[in-house]
């Protein structure tokens, strides 16, 4: 279980992305964060694997305390969080197959790295994973031969042959067109299903989110508006997140919003316009 | 649009790269004074030049027909294995060398103290031509082609460690977060995030070095540090200008296959 408590970033240009978000992902559980751009979604999901290293807060996974450890232990505790990204990230002149094995890269030493000398259960794993992917028979071909939407299947397929405790997911699908993305993210639910692998998701398509989630956060300048159901998830509550206007009275998702966040919320946004 | 009154304008004068008008006939002018000091500087007379042409059409001559005898041949042959050599054993050793010294002065991946370092290193190579550094080498280690392996792939520190360095400054930052994110240490990244987007540069420096190193190196034997060069200087030393031409034309194509080969196996890397 990922655990989250105030998390906080400003960065060195004094830009406050994050001002106290406390998320929890319990096993097996999808969760879609969405927000308008700049919202914080990528600091935060960077914030939990210290690939950003957060102001203030903690960070737990599953009775470690992520933000405690030393510099030195981060590949240890970055082995047990698969991270999939945007722009796919594939070291593009190495082969399909070593772009899945990096994703053991953490549990063979340098010189078996260099040798390419992985696990033979991990080689087994990789080419299930690319059949599962339906990628099979591509394991020799150079990563920057494929397309968008194959990348992105290596992406998966690295991130789920870490066996990791969590899945963090930063807008896999935007540079992928939509029926690309909806093919990719049924794919990567149904595998983290399968695996028993919760999921945290960044995603700007609130589609998507509705449909592939079944919790989500709405993030807006820092802090966490909206938390609830995709079917809580109403026009207003859409606005809000999105454009900051107030929910209206009759929203049925008022209660889901805690009572001192949403005060607190108008606040932040008229000193946002003001500032 | 025939109707729209506003004022013809028929003059245009391009953009200059100075200031003004007048700036520049002045910059214009420190040149040509510039150039008419240096001339009075090295006052070449007339008759100098005259004298001048005749020594060098004497020479011209006194070369021709080139001398391709059997102990010429045999004397170019052992010159030019040693040059050829020297090039490849220096590039060898100074790319070694290069290559941590380029991560060294890569600004986005080494300390701000180790970046120091590495480009003085680069500094230190750059700052002096191949004869001098030859110089010292021959007074260092004595005549041969040590001394010229050894300038050699000094000079060769200089030049790759700073285009692979350039390079290493832009490569794709993306390809080395992920293997941070799964877990990799710094060598891992090394090995899997960085070496990967830059070996074929790395591949196409080294081929290109060895064809400067080749034409460095048939020149640093006039200082005695190996190689052809040692050869072409014995027989001007003994006026056999027929040999030193057929040495020079063996240089020449030697450079030159070299040059090309090169060309061809970095086009294929690439
Ligand atoms: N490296 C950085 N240095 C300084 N400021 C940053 C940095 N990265 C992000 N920010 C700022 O932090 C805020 C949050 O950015 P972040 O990328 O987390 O937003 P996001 O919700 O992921 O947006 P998007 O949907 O556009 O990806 C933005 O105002 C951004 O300008
Ligand atoms: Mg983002």
């Amino acid at each position: 279980m990922l655990s989250v408590i105030d998390l906080e970033k400003t960065y060195e240009t004094d830009e406050e992305a994050l001002r106290g978000v406390s998320l929890e992902v319990s096993d097996n559980a999808i969760v879609a964060m969405i927000g308008p751009s700049g919202a914080g979604k990528s600091t935060f999901i960077r914030c939990v694997n210290r690939l950003v290293e957060p102001s203030a807060g903690t960070v737990w996974l599953d009775g470690v305390e992520v933000t405690a450890l030393p510099q030195d232990d981060l590949p240890e505790v970055r082995r047990d969080m698969g991270m999939i990204f945007q722009e796919f990230n594939l070291v593009e002149r190495l082969t399909v197959m070593e772009n899945v094995l990096s994703g053991r890269l953490g549990y063979v030493n340098v010189w078996q790295a260099y040798r390419r000398k992985f696990a033979p259960e991990d080689i087994k794993r990789a080419y299930e994973l690319l059949e599962r992917v339906g990628l099979k028979g591509y394991e020799n071909v150079r990563a920057d031969k494929l397309s968008g939407g194959q990348r992105q299947r290596v992406g998966i397929a690295r991130a789920v042959i870490q066996r990791p405790k969590i899945l963090l997911v930063d807008e896999p699908t935007s540079s992928l067109d939509p029926e690309t993305s909806r093919v990719v993210m049924a794919l990567l639910t149904d595998i983290a299903k399968e695996d028993n692998i919760p999921v945290l998701i960044n995603i700007h398509e609130v589609s998507l989110a509705e449909e592939f989630s079944e919790r989500i956060v709405g993030l807006r300048k820092g802090k966490i508006v909206f938390e609830g159901t995709p079917a809580e998830l109403t026009e207003g509550v859409r606005d809000h997140i999105y454009k900051g206007s107030p929910i209206s009275e009759d929203s049925p998702v008022k209660e889901t919003v805690s009572t001192t966040e949403v005060p607190n919320l108008r606040e932040i946004d008229r000193a946002g316009i003001r500032g | 649009m025939a109707t729209h009154i506003e004022p013809e304008r028929r003059t245009w004068e391009p953009p200059t790269a100075f200031a003004n008008k007048t700036v520049k006939w002045i910059v214009y002018a420190v040149i040509v004074v510039f150039f008419l000091w240096s001339a009075w500087g090295v006052r070449i007379s007339f008759d100098r030049l005259l004298i001048g042409l005749e020594s060098g059409a004497n020479l011209i001559q006194s070369m021709f027909p080139p001398d391709f005898g059997p102990r010429q041949l045999n004397l170019i042959r052992i010159g030019m294995i040693e040059t050829v050599a020297m090039a490849i054993v220096a590039t060898v050793i100074g790319v070694v060398i290069s290559l941590p010294v380029a991560f060294m002065a890569a600004e986005n991946i080494a300390p701000k103290p180790v970046y120091a370092v590495g480009r003085f290193l680069i500094s230190v190579s750059r700052a002096f031509h191949e004869l001098i550094v030859a110089i010292i080498a021959v007074k260092a280690v004595g005549f041969g082609a040590l001394a010229g392996i050894l300038a050699l792939s000094f000079k060769t520190v200089g030049f790759f460690a700073k285009l692979l360095a350039e390079d290493l400054e832009d490569i794709d930052e993306g390809q080395i977060e992920a293997i941070r994110a799964v877990g990799g240490s710094r060598g891992k990244v090394l090995l899997y995030g960085m070496i990967p987007q830059v070996i074929p540069r790395i591949v196409g420096l080294t081929i290109y070095r060895w064809d400067i190193n080749i034409r460095h190196s048939t020149i640093v034997g006039i200082v005695g540090a190996g190689g052809i060069g040692i050869t072409l200087l014995n027989s001007f030393d003994r006026y056999e200008y027929d040999f030193a031409l057929a040495v020079i034309i063996v240089i020449v194509a030697i450079v030159l296959g070299a040059e090309v080969l090169s060309a061809v196996l970095r086009r294929r890397v690439q």
